[in-house]
């Protein structure tokens, strides 16, 4: 009862924070603070249209492309990659270094370079994903192996349990909310990537629609298509944390 | 005091673990123990007892093969051991359970290590839940129990693998004082029918002399076998009948002034420091 009454709660005061969010934006499209900023409405209706006639689902079929296949390799191999980090010295050694490196690099200076060796394909924008995302995945996955709380180590020990029962029911899931906060930031992370990319490589999928509609100064549209990212990477990381539930059942409970 | 006296002739010679010769020096080269010589009866209580530093806590993580010994060795009915083993099991000072499993799960743990059926393993785990009082709380995470009720998991876990000798660390250290009056006397209860060996560290000398057959004193770092007592106390009464026993007040009066030693000597010892 007494929870039900909070989650509604919870809920109206996610519509309330919308209803003010895009108040403010209509005010300000309405003065108007500059020129090329355009009211809610006139986005609200732009962005209806173009998920109708198709714009959208055309420039997100282009875009979705590379964001997967990024964000899956960068999962995997990253997820891996820390895991092994923190459970074996001599790998920590030889690697870390260079995904810390890749973290504090400003990526944007990278894609040139990236264009240059290979192309403007696909490549190169699974390439600017991957680049974005798999350091924050490799970092929290090991920082996650790393404060595993020594006594439930221990307690796997005191009960006779192999080095192997010890990663898979002890370290992993004790690791995994670390884990997951390296997934959802590099999702995140991939979808700076991918948009990077279809700005500054091969204008196509969503970079296009963006740099279309400002050079033609459709703004409603342009603001339109930014939003629909914003849109779907809120949504896909939302996602990502009704999975985590199941690692961690407890956290249902909370 | 039949049962005690009973208890005490059936076991006096039966050693279940000897300690010979322990010694431990932390890597830095912190000495937390040298020289410990032990025998402990088997079927009894036998608690350390000492003041903090004095390696109360690496002398049973040594007992039980989680930490290995710089000198000596600690066999266990004359087998050196070398590890973890199935005939001790530990309970933990700050619980250890996995915030991710239900009681249940935490529970049947060391049997789910020991590659026990499912259906085998929660059978036994739901005996025991019910035997330190959890019935009811099989399905809940231990982030809904209090510290008490945390701690009686660990306990039902121990018991759980059906080990001989069950290796307790301050388990009471982070219970209030209410609930550990009430798990000493349930622990007492349960290990009247369990019959197990339990060897439990402590810096309560209350708790000490209220739950122990045997107290092993231990002298500060590096920390050596000072003085051992037995205990003899009628639990036939009720517990605070038994906290009003001449045998209780003169036991705990006898160890503090030893303690009280300790922490004299202490204290000289960091005057000196501080005027040097």
């Amino acid at each position: 009862m007494a929870l039900r009454d909070l989650s509604r709660q919870a809920w109206m005061w996610k519509i309330l924070s919308f209803v003010l969010f895009f108040g403010a934006w209509e005010i300000a499209g309405q003065i108007p603070i500059s020129l090329s900023f355009p009211t809610f409405v006139d986005t609200f209706v732009a962005f209806m249209r173009m998920t109708f006639d198709g714009s959208f689902l055309g420039a997100y079929a282009q875009t979705v492309q590379p964001l997967l296949i990024g964000v899956l390799i960068s999962s995997f191999a990253g997820i891996a990659c820390g895991v092994g980090m923190g459970l074996w010295r001599g790998f920590e050694w030889c690697t870390l270094v260079i995904f810390i490196i890749l973290q504090a690099a400003p990526v944007a200076a990278i894609i040139p370079l990236i264009t240059y060796l290979y192309g403007i394909g696909l490549t190169s924008k699974v390439i600017a994903v991957v680049i974005m995302s798999l350091p924050l995945i490799v970092l929290n996955s090991y920082k996650g192996i790393r404060h595993t709380h020594p006594s439930l180590l221990e307690m796997s020990r005191s009960f006779q349990g192999s080095r192997m029962q010890e990663i898979m029911k002890i370290i992993l899931p004790a690791a995994s909310p670390l884990i997951f906060a390296g997934l959802r930031l590099g999702v995140g992370a991939g979808f700076i990537g991918v948009v990077l990319a279809e700005l500054l490589i091969t204008p196509t999928g969503i970079g296009d629609l963006i740099t279309y509609h400002r050079s033609v100064a459709d703004y409603p549209e342009m603001f339109a298509a930014i939003t629909s990212i914003i849109v779907l990477a809120a949504v896909t990381l939302t996602g990502l944390l009704k999975l985590e539930v199941f690692v961690r059942p407890e956290n249902r409970a909370r | 005091m039949n049962q005690v006296a009973e208890k005490v002739s059936n076991s006096a010679d039966d050693t279940i673990v000897s300690v010979d010769g322990i010694a431990k020096r932390y890597e830095g080269g912190v000495q937390a123990l040298k020289g410990v010589n032990l025998d402990i009866p088997a079927g009894q209580l036998t608690t350390f007892l000492g003041p903090s530093g004095c390696g109360k806590t690496t002398l049973l993580k040594i007992i039980a093969g989680l930490l290995d010994p710089t000198e000596g060795e600690v066999r266990i009915r004359g087998q050196k051991v070398t590890g973890p083993g199935p005939d001790r099991s530990f309970v933990f000072q700050d619980f250890a359970l996995m915030p991710w499993a239900t009681v249940i799960r935490n529970v049947a743990f060391g049997l789910e290590l020991s590659g026990a059926s499912k259906e085998e393993r929660y059978e036994k785990a739901t005996k025991y839940i019910a035997e330190v009082g959890l019935k009811g709380f099989e399905d809940a995470y231990p982030h809904e129990l209090s510290g008490g009720m945390r701690q009686r998991v660990g306990l039902a876990r121990a018991l759980a693998v059906n080990a001989d000798i069950i290796l307790m660390d301050e388990p009471f250290a982070s219970v209030d004082e209410q609930t550990r009056r009430k798990f000493q006397d349930d622990l007492l209860d349960l290990l009247a029918i369990e019959k197990k060996t339990v060897i439990f560290v402590t810096h309560s000398i209350e708790e000490a002399v209220y739950v122990s057959d045997q107290i092993v004193l231990l002298s500060r770092r590096p920390g050596k076998v000072a003085n051992i007592f037995t205990t003899d106390l009628d639990r036939s009464v009720s517990p605070d009948e038994v906290r009003r026993q001449k045998n209780y007040l003169d036991s705990v009066d006898e160890i503090w002034a030893i303690l009280r030693e300790y922490l004299q000597e202490d204290e000289s010892a960091a005057a000196r420091k501080v005027r040097g």
